[in-house]
């Protein structure tokens, strides 16, 4: 039974991480359409930036705002840079825009700080917090970042101008424009809080999986699965499903599979949702009359 | 100086140009309605000025050219363009439709006695505020586009066929409630109409368009008694 628990409360910390970066794929996909294929890879850099504040002597929580604010600069950069050009090109000539970044990403990171892997330090504790038994400090510790996160995301979206005018623009752009909504920098600013989110993802999960350019190849696939299982319109579906997803990775992998075919979870689950029900649990079925 | 001049406008889609070469003005503090049947280019005329499509030729709102701009742009000058369709965001409540509305409006509370100026005249918006706009009914959804537009607190309201779809009660309250906003509000009202009787009734200046071009312009009273218009638009 202890272990059972144990294996449930470390799935809901890995759970929050895929959540969260299924958050950004969802934030992305809800304005575009499209699956930013190079999330992972973004957001492995970012933990990159992390590391090298951290080992250049900046405090962990420093280095921790500043790489969440370089992220969301250079997300907003990428979309002005390299997306709008493409914004009204094919979805093929878009997602192999998407694969490019994804390349470019990972070779640069390979490139600038080799395939070593490397120790990511967490900010928390190596004791277990209140001398509890079942979950370790750094999945308390993320499963509260994560869910600090969304709560402010949450805030920002139902609750500011701004927040309101994003999702303006990403349901109706049109009408959006008609009210004064500048749509091009809404998209903009989608791409820098994805970015955002995704790093804080990649700080969280890295003193797990061990730092290297490949770390979130993985993360991305059970985040992928997240929103799929959620729904790939809807956030707070995404959320749910990273934590679902999470948490059935470790019993899968605890009692069923085995640790090796873990990945083969997020793969099933993937296929699983497209054929018995596309849209998710809280997805959108759209209905049109021909 | 007319508030908004238009003249030579060239404006359509792909290659072809739907409108060609029209000219017409909206008054300051006025109501000029543009007639004519399906594809005369209406829809066309409303979108040029908001920069919702290719266009040439001059469109200046009190007196400074707009034809480059940006549809937000144009908006955030004081133009509110109510659309083809509505143009609602279903899956906002019919207040943050509202809220939208006055997204590019600094003034809170300019904006909170516009809300309750803008339930006055819609009580209906207010009993739903907080339902989803997309189970409004199809009046309900045209008084919130109209609302909306109204949030911008525009200087020119441009009103894409405010009677589409709608029973004859729920059109006349619309335009009874057009007329009162006009007159209490100052602002000025650019309405494309295919109903010419409704839409005449409500204008005072008039202009017929067809096939992309302006075949006969006058005060609304003039273009209500001319032969033709009556025999072709008004049926009697």
């Amino acid at each position: 039974m202890e272990a059972f628990l144990h294996q449930v409360l470390s799935g809901l910390a890995t759970g929050g991480i895929y959540a969260s970066l299924a958050l950004a794929l969802v934030m992305i996909y809800q304005s575009t359409s499209h699956i930013n294929f190079a999330q992972g890879e973004m957001a492995m850099f970012s933990t990159y930036l992390a590391w090298s504040l951290v080992n250049a002597g900046v405090p962990y929580w420093w280095a921790f705002l500043l790489t969440i604010s370089i992220s969301f600069a250079a997300g907003v950069v990428i979309e002005r840079v390299i997306i709008r050009p493409v914004e009204h090109a094919p979805v093929l000539s878009i997602v192999t825009v998407f694969i490019a970044l994804l390349v470019i990403f990972n070779s640069v990171a390979g490139w600038i700080f080799t395939y070593t892997i490397k120790t990511f330090p967490s900010p928390f504790p190596e004791q277990p917090l209140f001398g509890n038994r079942f979950i370790s400090s750094h999945e308390l510790g993320a499963i509260g970042i994560t869910l600090a996160v969304l709560v402010m995301l949450y805030l920002f979206f139902r609750f500011t101008p701004l927040g309101l005018a994003m999702r303006a623009a990403a349901q109706n752009p049109e009408s959006s424009r008609l009210v004064g909504v500048r749509v091009g920098w809404m998209l903009a600013l989608g791409w820098g809080l994805a970015a955002a989110v995704g790093s804080v993802a990649g700080m969280l999960v890295a003193p797990i999986v061990y730092l290297d350019p490949n770390m979130m190849s993985g993360v991305l696939l059970y985040a992928f699965a997240a929103a799929l299982v959620g729904g790939i319109d809807n956030p707070f579906g995404a959320v749910l499903g990273g934590f679902v997803v999470g948490v059935l990775e470790n019993l899968m992998g605890a009692y069923v599979i085995g640790t090796e075919l873990k990945l083969t979870v997020a793969l099933l689950l993937i296929i699983g949702v497209l054929l018995v029900k596309p849209t998710g649990l809280f997805g959108k079925v759209f209905v049109t009359r021909v | 100086m007319a508030l908004l001049e238009v003249s030579g406008l060239h404006a359509g889609y792909s290659a072809a140009d739907v409108l060609r070469g029209v000219a017409f003005a909206v008054e300051q503090d006025g109501i000029t309605a543009v007639l004519g049947a399906n594809g005369a280019g209406k829809t066309t005329l409303l979108r040029a000025v908001s920069g919702m499509v290719r266009r040439q030729g001059s469109v200046r709102f009190e007196g400074r050219p707009i034809e480059n701009l940006a549809t937000e742009e144009v908006a955030r000058l004081g133009i509110a363009h109510v659309p083809d369709g509505r143009g609602t965001f279903f899956n906002f409540t019919t207040e943050e439709n509202l809220r939208i509305g006055a997204y590019t409006r600094k003034d809170r509370q300019a904006v909170a006695r516009d809300f309750e100026r803008v339930y006055n005249y819609f009580p209906r918006l207010k009993e739903r505020r907080h339902q989803q706009a997309g189970t409004l009914s199809g009046g309900e959804q045209q008084m919130l586009a109209i609302a909306r537009a109204l949030m911008l607190s525009p200087r020119l309201l441009l009103l894409d066929e405010p009677s589409f779809g709608l029973g004859p009660l729920v059109v006349q309250d619309i335009f009874g409630i057009m007329r009162s906003i006009n007159a209490e509000e100052g602002v000025s009202v650019l309405l494309v109409e295919q109903n010419a009787a409704l839409a005449l009734d409500l204008a005072d200046h008039a202009y017929l368009l067809e096939t992309g071009e302006v075949v006969m312009s006058g005060s609304a009273d003039t273009i209500r008694s001319n032969e033709t218009v009556r025999r072709a638009y008004l049926g009697y």
